[in-house]
């Protein structure tokens, strides 16, 4: 009750923009989470987010000493995780062995660039907030960047969900289909780079990926098929987002964190009933 | 074209040689496959059975010489190849229907967006024709093999291609299974190519009309040439006891410890 009363108080308006920001992202999360899950490239989506630390660190490093103002961290994220996500593809198709090798290298190449720049950075600035998360840092500009990304990825998701579901089912045959798989690998890993962009500010790079893979993988317990999966997992996103934030606010905790905790736990309960369930049977 | 539509050249490979990072796989290979023929391709593990297979399909591309698969090349005439991977490569949890692994066989016909109606009509013809119509909705993964198989069949059979490609249909099923894939396979014969790779020929001696032999050369005889006394020379005893050691070349079968 606390924590709606808060959630109209237009005193504390970054409660109401992180909800929101939850609340669409969830979308964007259920659905890229779900092809992440089902096509095993968690790893991948770890190195994604964790490479948009350099596009931070640069966006702060350009708009705070070069003065670029339109060049800002979230900028900076959108064109670190695009070209991140490129790279990454190119060797995970290409590389025949040792893919894993170059994705870690590739992961702390990017953050280290990240940590360069805002060492570098005048005035000082939290590497904290964007690691973990900060919604005291959520502005209204941050809800329309939402908005926008979750069209832009829910959209061409749906369009093309036959192509991707038989890129990530069976990526010979779909080849052999006349499709290009690597190019649609290559758009599914894009459009993960930008899902991962839109939950930076509210649970940051590092913890990003469970907020990816967690609900998919709470649904995947429940669901027939890939499609009712993105549903059930983009109800559970929601649901771990919005009573994370609740809690978190009732009870004076940081948010990123107590929402990963509520995903984590429901997940472990999830699969424990599951395991249970089929011994039984 | 000739009237006479059973005389067709379905695949023609001319002097092929294939190397795998500089290791020759196939060397001089020349190979006719009539169109409603039906053919096994035999050979040891390692010999290229797998990468012939690729090949017909364009998966590879061959250093040396020419396969006209169709009347076109591979890359061009893949679509109206069936094609049927091993069901055992599939990740046991992924979540799709069979309906929609069906519906993969359509791929080409959309570019965005659902299938057609008349997509979904050939998925549920292919499914009938395979006995899983009323598996339709059910999950991929929850199915037994046997019905694995077949659901990759009815995907391929949705593609209506002209040639079936099956590449180690009977690994990894059990023994009636077996029998029903070859009375399926028989009566798909009577209107495409079916051809398919294996490790052991001896139950399915009776559907083949060919036997290719892959071990580097590729050789192919016809089940007719497999009979009479011709039968115990080359395999030392009942076809059905295939021996696994006996060694394909282009002057015939040398095989050892065979009087």
């Amino acid at each position: 009750m606390e924590f709606l009363n808060a959630l109209a108080d237009p005193a504390i308006p970054f409660l109401r923009y992180a909800f929101g920001v939850g609340i669409l992202a969830s979308l964007s999360f259920g659905i890229i989470g779900t092809y992440v899950v089902a096509r095993r490239i968690t790893y991948i989506a770890g190195a994604i987010a964790h490479c948009v630390l350099g596009g931070i660190g640069a966006g702060l490093y350009c708009q705070h000493k070069l003065g670029i103002t339109w060049f800002g961290p979230l900028t900076g994220a959108i064109v670190a995780a695009l070209l991140a996500a490129i790279i990454i593809g190119l060797v995970s198709l290409h590389a025949n062995q040792r893919e894993d090798t170059a994705i870690g290298a590739l992961w702390a190449i990017g953050m280290a660039i990240g940590l360069l720049f805002i060492a570098k950075t005048p005035g000082y600035i939290e590497p904290m907030s964007y690691l973990f998360g900060n919604i005291l840092l959520i502005s209204k500009f941050d809800l329309w960047m939402v908005l926008v990304l979750d069209v832009l990825v829910v959209g061409t998701a749906t369009l093309f969900y036959h192509k991707f579901l038989a890129v990530c089912f069976d990526e010979e045959y779909a080849r052999l289909r006349g499709v290009r798989t690597d190019l649609y690998y290559l758009l599914l890993l894009c459009l993960t780079a930008l899902t991962v962009v839109l939950l930076v500010r509210v649970v940051g790079i590092v913890m990003v990926i469970a907020l990816l893979t967690l609900p998919a993988a709470v649904a995947s317990n429940f669901a027939k098929g890939l499609w009712q999966m993105m549903v059930l997992a983009t109800l559970f996103c929601t649901a771990f987002i919005g009573s994370g934030l609740a809690i978190s606010y009732n009870n004076d905790l940081p948010s990123g964190p107590t929402i990963i905790v509520i995903a984590g736990l429901v997940y472990l309960g999830a699969t424990g009933l599951r395991q249970f369930s089929s011994k039984k049977n | 074209m000739p009237a006479t539509s059973q005389q067709e050249t379905a695949i023609h490979i001319r002097n092929l040689d294939f190397a795998y990072n500089g290791t020759p796989i196939l060397e001089g290979v020349t190979l006719e496959i009539m169109a409603r023929d039906s053919l096994c391709i035999v050979g040891p593990n390692g010999g290229g059975k797998t990468t012939l297979l690729k090949l017909i399909l364009g998966l590879l591309k061959p250093n040396r010489g020419e396969i006209v698969v169709l009347g076109q090349t591979p890359e061009k005439s893949r679509l109206r190849i069936g094609y049927v991977p091993q069901y055992a490569r599939y990740d046991p949890q992924f979540p799709v229907t069979v309906l929609d692994v069906v519906l993969m066989g359509r791929l080409d016909r959309i570019f965005c967006g659902a299938y057609a109606k008349a997509d979904h009509e050939a998925a549920q013809a292919a499914l009938a024709e395979m006995d899983l119509a009323d598996l339709a909705g059910r999950l991929f993964a929850e199915i037994s093999g046997g019905q694995r198989q077949r659901v990759l069949i009815a995907r391929a059979l949705a593609a209506e291609g002209e040639l079936l490609i099956l590449d180690e249909p009977t690994a990894n099923i059990d023994a009636a299974s077996e029998e029903h894939l070859f009375e399926i396979l028989a009566k798909l014969n009577e209107r495409l190519t079916v051809m398919l790779v294996t490790h052991d020929i001896g139950f399915a001696s009776k559907f083949f009309k060919s036997i290719v032999c892959v071990n580097r050369q590729v050789v192919l005889h016809p089940t007719s040439e497999l009979t009479g006394e011709l039968i115990p020379n080359m395999y030392g005893g009942d076809i059905r006891m295939i021996r696994h050691d006996h060694r394909c070349s282009p002057e015939g079968h040398c095989s050892h410890g065979i009087s």
